[in-house]
């Protein structure tokens, strides 16, 4: 759907020139979503607005379904953006219309006569669940509900793909778990190719299939979300992968508990893990050994379990060594810290 | 004549004065409106980073603004006395004074046209320009919409500064309560003339100010 080719671009300034993005390669498929992880400076702002010709590439080849993007000139390139809609960190809504009137603008841009204007708008604010506030003025809306206007808007005219531009950054978590939600259902009903870029961990394991990370201008990884969490080959990666498996709290909080624990300690790490079976009181069952767990944090999501556990050991050496060997049968990733 | 309290006003010519400071205000608002903003768009799109961005454009556009802007009014009404008999074929009357109030005023509102174009959010242009829109779509229902409050406000300070520069209209015959308040009142020494005219003069003032007021409020959803 979208075959990006050794894709540059340089701003020049008066003192000097700045590489944002450099020889990006990248194949995204019809359907998918695929995630661009990068922390700020990273380039990844810039690449997407690449994608629609916001910004022009210095070189390189964009081809999105049959358009050859760097082709496109004036009115072509304008009828090809009615297919690649986009959405924005700060929603950029037209404070001057109501929701109605916001949804209905790409439709006036594409030509469509009012009546099937009003019939279309209707439809979308369904799909993204605004009924009743068709009339209210951004203003008077909550940031979910502004980004579900900015969603109406970005679908109105039947795009093939969709660009989320730090999309739920501005959000809450809970917002953003909603957000995120219907991105997925639109995804899933309507087969949209979504390409989304953002700074945080859980955005990507929540609803992406595959994801690339960025760093200076370069995508330096890329592959299936679970293959790239799992086996992380870059340091930026792993710092990532942190985000969501751990977080500095907890590290702190088992750091007190460490001096006091008397068996074992082990840290397991699920990258999404399919952990539907209870295991710890499996573990505890077969290896007749005292469980203690310290210290979770395990998020549920499509793709298994993500997150750590922080379990201490209790009973002879033998009983240890035979529930590390249980873990890793059971695909846990255990690592011990201490030993009592 | 009369020694009582107002006893010098003639209420006819008071009507008329107050009908053609009324007259040469409201059409000069509307040429300024449409002219202030024709020449705002030019300032802001051909500056830099914008749609149009063309510095030598851009530049003569600021230089027509900046002298029209520069040269006190009574002057300009002389300057341009040729160029009125040109267009109007005429140098007398209330249109006689349109010409200049319109070229002293558009310059001074086009730049808070273009002030109030900047406050447009850049986020919301570009947001525009990757739904396909073109730059007259950009301009008339993006740029415009967005920004009308500040252009009602604009404007309604710019009303106010017309309606004083129709006070020196005088000068070339064109009438009003300014010319009324100077010949009929200061220059016979009638106090209660020049009274009248000023409290009439206010009475505009604010209800071109409280018009403004309505309607910024009434057009800002922000």
């Amino acid at each position: 759907m979208i075959r990006i080719n050794d894709v540059s671009k340089v701003f020049k300034t008066k003192a000097a020139s700045i590489n944002a993005v450099q020889n990006v390669d990248l194949n995204i498929e019809q359907g998918e979503i695929f995630g661009i992880i990068g922390y700020s400076g990273a380039g990844k702002s810039t690449l997407i607005r690449l994608l629609n010709l916001l910004e022009v590439p210095s070189n390189g080849s964009i081809k999105i379904a049959d358009y050859d993007m760097m082709a496109l000139r004036g009115k072509e390139l304008r009828k090809a953006r009615q297919e690649i809609s986009m959405i924005f960190q700060h929603f950029n809504l037209l404070w001057s219309r109501t929701v109605r009137q916001n949804i209905a603008y790409p439709l006036e841009i594409a030509g469509v006569p009012s009546a099937k204007r009003k019939a279309r708008v209707d439809e979308l604010i369904q799909l993204v669940g605004l009924e009743g506030r068709g009339d209210a003025y951004p203003s008077q809306l909550s940031g979910g509900q502004k980004q579900r206007v900015g969603i109406a808007r970005a679908l109105a005219n039947n795009p093939k793909v969709l660009l989320c531009d730090e999309a739920t950054s501005a959000l809450d978590p809970k917002t953003t778990s909603q957000i995120l939600d219907l991105l997925y259902d639109i995804n899933q009903k309507l087969g949209l190719t979504i390409v989304l870029i953002t700074h945080e961990m859980h955005v990507i394991h929540k609803i992406c299939g595959r994801v690339a990370v960025m760093e200076d201008g370069k995508v330096v990884e890329q592959g299936a979300v679970l293959d790239v969490f799992r086996n992380p080959s870059e340091e930026i990666t792993r710092a990532f992968v942190k985000q969501i498996t751990e977080n500095d709290e907890s590290l702190e909080v088992i750091e007190d508990q460490l001096d006091d624990a008397n068996g074992t300690v082990v840290k397991l790490t699920f990258i999404g893990e399919r952990t539907e079976k209870p295991f710890v009181s499996e573990l505890i069952r077969d290896v007749d050994i005292d469980v203690n767990i310290l210290q979770g944090n395990i998020a549920r999501t499509k793709d298994g379990s993500y997150g750590t556990l922080f379990i201490s050991l209790e009973g002879s050496e033998d009983k240890v060594k035979a529930a590390l060997a249980f873990l890793e049968n059971h695909e846990v990733q255990a690592e011990v810290i201490t030993h009592g | 004549m009369d020694e009582g309290f107002l006893s010098n006003v003639n209420w006819d010519n008071m009507l008329e004065a107050t009908w053609e400071t009324v007259y040469m205000s409201s059409i000069a608002i509307v040429f300024t409106f449409i002219l202030g903003i024709a020449l705002g768009l030019l300032l802001f799109l051909t500056s830099r980073n914008q749609l149009w961005s063309n510095p030598v454009i851009n530049w003569i556009t600021a230089a027509f603004v900046n002298i029209f802007r520069s040269i006190p009014f009574i002057i300009l009404i002389i300057l341009l006395i040729p160029f009125t008999v040109a267009i109007l074929n005429t140098m007398l009357g209330p249109q006689a004074a349109l010409p200049a109030l319109i070229i002293g005023a558009a310059p001074f509102y086009a730049r808070l046209v273009e002030i109030g174009l900047r406050e447009v959010d850049k986020g919301v242009i570009e947001a525009a320009r990757s739904m396909g829109s073109n730059q007259f779509q950009i301009v008339f229902k993006v740029l415009l919409p967005e920004s009308m409050p500040a252009l009602i406000s604009g404007i309604t300070v710019t009303s106010i500064a017309l309606v004083g520069y129709t006070a020196m209209a005088g000068v070339i015959g064109a009438g009003g309560l300014g010319d009324l308040a100077y010949r009929d009142g200061f220059q016979r020494n009638n106090a209660d003339v020049t009274l009248v005219a000023t409290v009439i003069t206010l009475v505009i003032v604010f209800i071109f100010q409280g018009i403004g007021d309505l309607l910024t409020r009434k057009l800002d959803k922000r």
